[in-house]
């Protein structure tokens, strides 16, 4: 051992030969396998922190000063967390990163400072790891909070209506508990690096003065720092486009595989993967017409083509492109849907457009770089995975439902789903990254039981699940509820879920086509004919997953699941509502909606 | 008996053995939301109540690919005896057709009706529907006496009526008497022990392969008699049935490659009197079903169980059976085959129109609106309509004004026959692709096209208006009796088929294997050869299979090899 290692071994908390190994280690690896080993070792660290934590996130007397709170569905809100910390730790502000689904309520009286990122998610809802403090501070046993400073980082996404009222909510409802800002609230749309940066440094900034200096070094804080990434993404082949609707189907989905043989890529089953997409030429060249732009024309290093097919965010309309391209064309109809008593209104007319179909109706003739300006950057598209690693780890599977409608006079397509579907054929190269969904895991018990909901594409986290437990020999009863439109044409792996029941691994599958009956049946539905069945197994212990559509499914799926319970308990609503809670609260109740 | 005893029983003995007469696990199967298709045992049961599990052919690929199952459908198929049924009956199908079997109604070569592409989701309406009709689905498949065949020309005899009467009383007397069918279809209540229940004829396993039974009325031989498991030849003396020769052991099916299968033509054993029809049915089939081989079931029609034993043999065992000894035989004759199309007045003054439907499908196409025109006509609600053995209506029983009412449609909807040539009115095919399990070829979507082909050689040659009996299969099974046509065609591969030549124009001959395994190029070049021979060398009123016997460009042995060694080497 070299005289530096010592020196450092005096400050580490290794003993001598854990030191060794871990130096042996250092010399053998390629800086690849270091660079992933950082990110491996950091994350058992905080899984084994967390777990340490989970009960009771206790604040001892040498409590950092700051506590920074994360809730969101997606990785986004753990990433700025973490990242904050870091800069806190470089500024010498005592900080530490808990996710809400660990924090206890009423630890809030504790606190002296906080940081809260929070996502919003369906109808202005909180994501439900936020759900428990969310419903704490909002309930009439909410503590006052005169002795607490605060500042809220609201996620969301501009296209919907309720854009970041969980953030809103969370805002408001402290300062009225008498709680002081530290920052004003900032709200983040999908390209939330820069304001989230911004809102960061205010931030720190104000927590400096507040809080006392750490006195020691930094905390080591577990960073996860993964071989791949949106930012370093793997360039993978793809291997596998193949439609699984029928050909009188009225949708088309594709099962997609991608080769990540030797990658060193990893996932579980319930994460998601990220991809990095391009618009459909034909949206780029029709867009470049209506704006009466050269498509070929330089921007920076490239051309105009390039940048709206790889760079810019074309298909989806935000509140931001509106409120930019009314500044930039001075449209008062446009700055008209952009007051507070239009949300509703501006939430249809852009659930309704593209940015072409804007451009169309309120023709300007800005520059390329004008134009540019007012676009949102192109952000990877997130799929459920819908293989298991243990039945391959060559190969990575998603399913993905390709958008085309027509709409005002002309086809839209959306971005991910038509670039795979359409431009992208077994051997082309796409850009691929792993996306973990820790909120989105199988019991760590094999042999609890599991009830799957997943109507539509949303299946395809189930078809990964049901492939690992038949794979990890796992013994619990699985229970898979599916609804598309058609069973002849949209029965989404039927084949496959044929093949589990014979193996008797899908021990129960009910299914919803909506179309086959003249009246329409969905998977709340069946959930609720079953009703007797699905408590007695969540009294047994079982696992409730349900994934897909966030704006309809998942809301009357989880009335239905109220429904259920109050019928279990004697008609009891208060004690339903408590014991969904606590389901969630115990990781039994598990949504990846979107 | 012989040696099967020895031998395990086939798969199918134990699925009827299991089957506590017929229920299987069909409600559970009926019941699966899951699947399109039902238990695999179930598929075997669900033929004796009517009913064939199929998929489409045509994406049975795609479909794997996608993850999809196959896309599953069921054929229904109606017994009708004697293809005799009422206007509102065939209202009634027409309706079914349309709502739930691939808007069309499918006549088939045994009088009955089948509905293609019926979904398992609207399997039990749609046999409601059918009982609704007053006609019913059971044993019009499995192993068991299946729809019993009757002359379908009221003109033809003062004795037609009588053997009507026979053939739908024969019916009756050999329909399987499990409560199943009411249970399974109907809602009807269930047995509470199905042990008690009694198939007086056909014991617990039925018979050991399908049967085949029909009644005819010489000279015409529009039933084919001689390819059925048992036939009743009507013998009519001074314009009164006065009895029946009994014809036993006829059968088309055959296996390619497989020598010891054949078809056989019926041997007649014997004469009965009208009242002992019943009787000698029931003789035959009980026959069989003790004897029969239940070991191998392409070793199991009544023909084989024949063979194996030997025809005297079998006589003496009918003749045990039998209160009355079979007499001897009668001197019958026969002529044709084939339809007569057009306008016929039947002895009792009434008149009947014979449309000509080609393949027995009736539907709606851009040229021709058949499904719609026979709606509208047995929406006049006169008279019968009656499905013949070549897969054509006929509408019978019509008095003066409902004729000119029916001619007045015939002309709306040009439905006029006139314009079909003699290959073509005497050309027969089966389903096939895409819903038949068995196909191996094309056939009723082939058929037509090939017909207007082989009549452009007929023409070339100058003998287009010959009538010739001319079959196609998609596979070896023989629904379209191919080994009884002069041109028969039976699928061995897509594209590709064995050509078999030289049957009587009367149906009292087997045709023989001439080319193997051939396509269309030389099917019509080796038609073309024998075509202009037959111009050149005919003699007068000869048909084109006694031609090719006389001048020796046929030959047969009279054993199975005339089906398994091609006469004429293929280029």
């Amino acid at each position: 051992m070299s005289t530096v290692a010592k020196a450092v071994a005096a400050t580490l908390p290794l003993e001598q030969d854990q030191l060794d190994s871990l130096t042996a280690l250092g010399q053998v690896l390629p800086p690849d396998a270091l660079l992933w080993s950082s990110g491996y070792l950091a994350g058992i660290a905080a899984a084994r922190a967390s777990a340490q934590d989970a009960p009771t996130s206790p604040v001892a007397t040498n409590a950092p000063r700051l506590t920074i709170l994360f809730g969101s569905q997606t990785g986004n809100g753990q990433r700025l967390a973490e990242d904050l910390a870091v800069q806190a730790a470089q500024r010498s502000v005592n900080a530490r990163v808990v996710n809400l689904s660990d924090y206890r309520p009423a630890d809030i009286r504790r606190e002296k400072a906080i940081a809260l990122i929070v996502s919003t998610h369906g109808e202005g809802e909180p994501p439900d790891d936020a759900e428990a403090l969310y419903d704490f501070l909002m309930s009439e046993r909410a503590p006052r909070l005169e002795s607490l400073v605060f500042s809220v980082l609201g996620l969301g996404d501009s296209s919907y209506a309720q854009f970041c009222q969980t953030g809103i909510d969370f805002d408001a409802r402290l300062a009225e508990l008498g709680a002081t800002r530290l920052a004003d609230r900032v709200d983040c749309d999908t390209d939330f690096a820069e304001p989230a940066a911004a809102w960061a440094d205010v931030t720190l900034q104000a927590a400096a003065n507040v809080a006392t200096p750490v006195a020691t070094a930094p905390i080591l804080h577990a960073v996860k720092t993964p071989l791949f990434s949106a930012e370093r993404p793997f360039a993978s082949q793809l291997v596998v486009n193949q439609k699984i609707t029928g050909r009188d189907s009225t949708k088309d989905v594709r099962h997609i595989e991608f080769d990540i043989d030797g990658s060193g890529l990893t996932y579980e089953p319930g994460d998601a993967l990220g991809i990095h997409v391009a618009n459909p030429p034909a949206l780029v060249s029709e867009l470049c017409e209506v704006l009466g732009l050269d498509s070929s024309a330089a921007v920076g290093d490239s051309t105009l083509a390039a940048a709206l097919s790889d760079t810019f965010e074309i298909t989806v309309a935000s509140r931001a492109f509106v409120d930019r391209y009314a500044a930039l064309t001075g449209n008062a109809e446009l700055a008209r849907l952009l007051e507070d008593d239009q949300r509703q209104t501006l939430a249809a007319y852009l659930a309704e457009r593209q940015i072409v179909d804007i451009v169309r109706e309120h023709p300007s003739l800005p520059t390329a770089a004008e134009f540019l300006a007012c676009l949102r950057p192109l952000k990877p598209r997130l799929y459920s995975i819908a293989s298991s690693p243990l039945v391959s780890n060559a190969e990575i599977a998603i399913t993905v439902a390709a958008v085309r409608y027509e709409a005002y006079g002309r086809a839209h397509w959306g971005a991910a789903s038509t670039h795979l579907a359409d431009q992208r054929q077994p051997g082309d190269s796409v850009s691929i990254y792993v996306e973990p969904n820790p909120r989105f895991r199988l019991p760590t018990d094999p042999t609890l039981p599991i009830i799957m909901v997943g109507p539509g594409t949303g299946v395809a986290p189930f078809r990964a699940f049901l492939e690992h437990r038949d794979a990890s020999g796992a013994g619990g009863d699985n229970w898979l509820f599916f609804g598309d439109r058609e069973s002849r044409e949209d029965f989404l792996y039927q084949l496959d879920w044929a093949r589990y029941r014979k193996r008797g691994v899908l021990t129960r599958m009910d299914v919803a086509f909506s179309r086959d009956q003249t009246a329409k049946i969905y998977v709340q539905d069946r959930l609720r004919e079953h009703g007797t069945d699905v408590f007695a197994w969540l009294q047994r212990g079982a696992h409730l997953y349900v994934c897909g559509d966030a704006t309809s499914m998942a809301p009357d799926v989880h009335a239905a699941l109220i429904d259920i319970v109050a019928t279990g308990l004697g008609d009891d609503r208060a004690a339903a509502e408590d014991y969904v809670k606590q389901l969630k609260r115990d990781g039994r109740y598990q949504r990846d909606v979107y | 008996m012989n040696d099967s005893e020895s031998k395990p029983l086939s798969d199918v003995e134990r699925i009827k053995s299991a089957s506590q007469h017929l229920r299987g696990t069909l409600v559970e199967s009926l019941a699966d939301p899951l699947t399109g298709a039902i238990a695999d045992d179930d598929t075997q049961l669900s033929k004796f109540h009517g009913i064939y599990q199929q998929d489409d052919r045509d994406i049975r690929q795609e479909r794997r690919k996608q993850r999809l199952e196959p896309a599953f459908s069921f054929m229904i198929r109606a017994r009708i005896p004697g293809g005799r049924m009422t206007p509102a009956q065939w209202l009634a199908f027409d309706a079914i057709g349309r709502r739930y079997g691939n808007d069309s109604v499918r006549v088939t070569t045994r009088q009955a009706v089948q509905f293609h592409g019926v979904i398992k989701r609207r399997l039990k309406t749609t046999m409601q529907a059918i009982n609704t009709s007053l006609l019913d689905t059971l044993a019009a498949c499995g192993d068991v006496n299946r729809n019993v065949m009757a002359p379908a020309n009221p003109a033809t005899s003062p004795a037609f009526a009588a053997v009507q009467a026979a053939a739908q009383s024969m019916s009756d007397h050999l329909c399987p008497r499990t409560n199943a069918y009411h249970e399974v279809w109907l809602d009807k209540e269930k047995l509470i022990d199905t042990a008690d229940e009694v198939e007086p004829i056909y014991g617990k396993t039925y018979l050991p392969r399908k049967f085949k039974a029909a009644f005819v009325i010489p000279p015409d031989n529009d039933v084919d008699v001689y390819s059925q498991d048992l036939g009743f030849v009507a013998v009519v003396e001074a314009g009164q049935l006065v009895g029946f020769n009994v014809m036993v052991g006829g059968g088309m099916g055959m296996s390619h490659g497989e020598p010891e299968t054949y078809p056989r033509l019926a041997s007649t054993i014997g004469f009965c009197r009208p009242a002992a029809v019943n009787a000698v049915a029931a003789a035959v089939v009980t026959t069989q079903r003790d004897f029969g081989d239940r070991t191998n079931r392409k070793h199991a029609r009544l023909k084989y169980t024949i063979d194996t034993h030997g025809l005297a043999w079998f006589r003496d065992e009918v003749n045990r059976r039998l209160d009355e000894p079979l007499e001897a035989a009668r001197e019958v004759r026969f002529t044709h085959t084939g339809d007569r199309y057009g306008w016929q007045q039947a002895s009792d003054g009434s008149w009947q129109h014979t449309f000509f439907v080609e393949n027995g499908r009736v539907a709606d196409s851009e040229s021709q609106q058949l499904l719609s025109a026979m709606r509208e006509i047995a929406s006049l609600n006169a008279g019968a309509f009656i499905l013949t053995p070549n897969q054509n209506v006929i509408v019978a029983g019509l008095n003066d004004a409902e004729r000119r009412e029916v001619a007045a449609l015939i002309a709306k909807y040009n439905l006029s026959s006139d314009s079909v040539s003699a290959l073509r009115a005497h050309s027969l095919a089966c389903v096939g692709f895409p819903t038949c399990g068995l196909a191996m070829a094309e056939s009723e979507r082939y058929m037509p096209e090939l017909v207007t082909k082989v009549d452009a050689l007929l023409d070339k040659h100058g003998v287009a208006d010959v009538p010739i009996v001319a079959r196609m299969t998609g596979c070896p099974n023989g629904c379209a009796r191919p080994y009884l046509a002069e041109i028969g065609l039976v699928g061995k591969a897509p594209g590709r088929y064995n050509l078999l030549l030289g049957a009587s124009f009367n149906g009292d001959r087997l045709n023989r294997l001439y080319k193997e395994n051939i396509d269309e190029t030389e099917i019509l070049a080796t038609l073309d050869e024998l075509f202009a021979g037959f111009a050149s060398q005919r003699h007068a009123a000869e048909s084109f299979g006694d031609f090719l016997h006389r001048s020796g460009r046929l030959t047969r042995s009279g054993t199975p090899t005339d089906f398994h060694s091609p006469q004429a080497v293929t280029r």
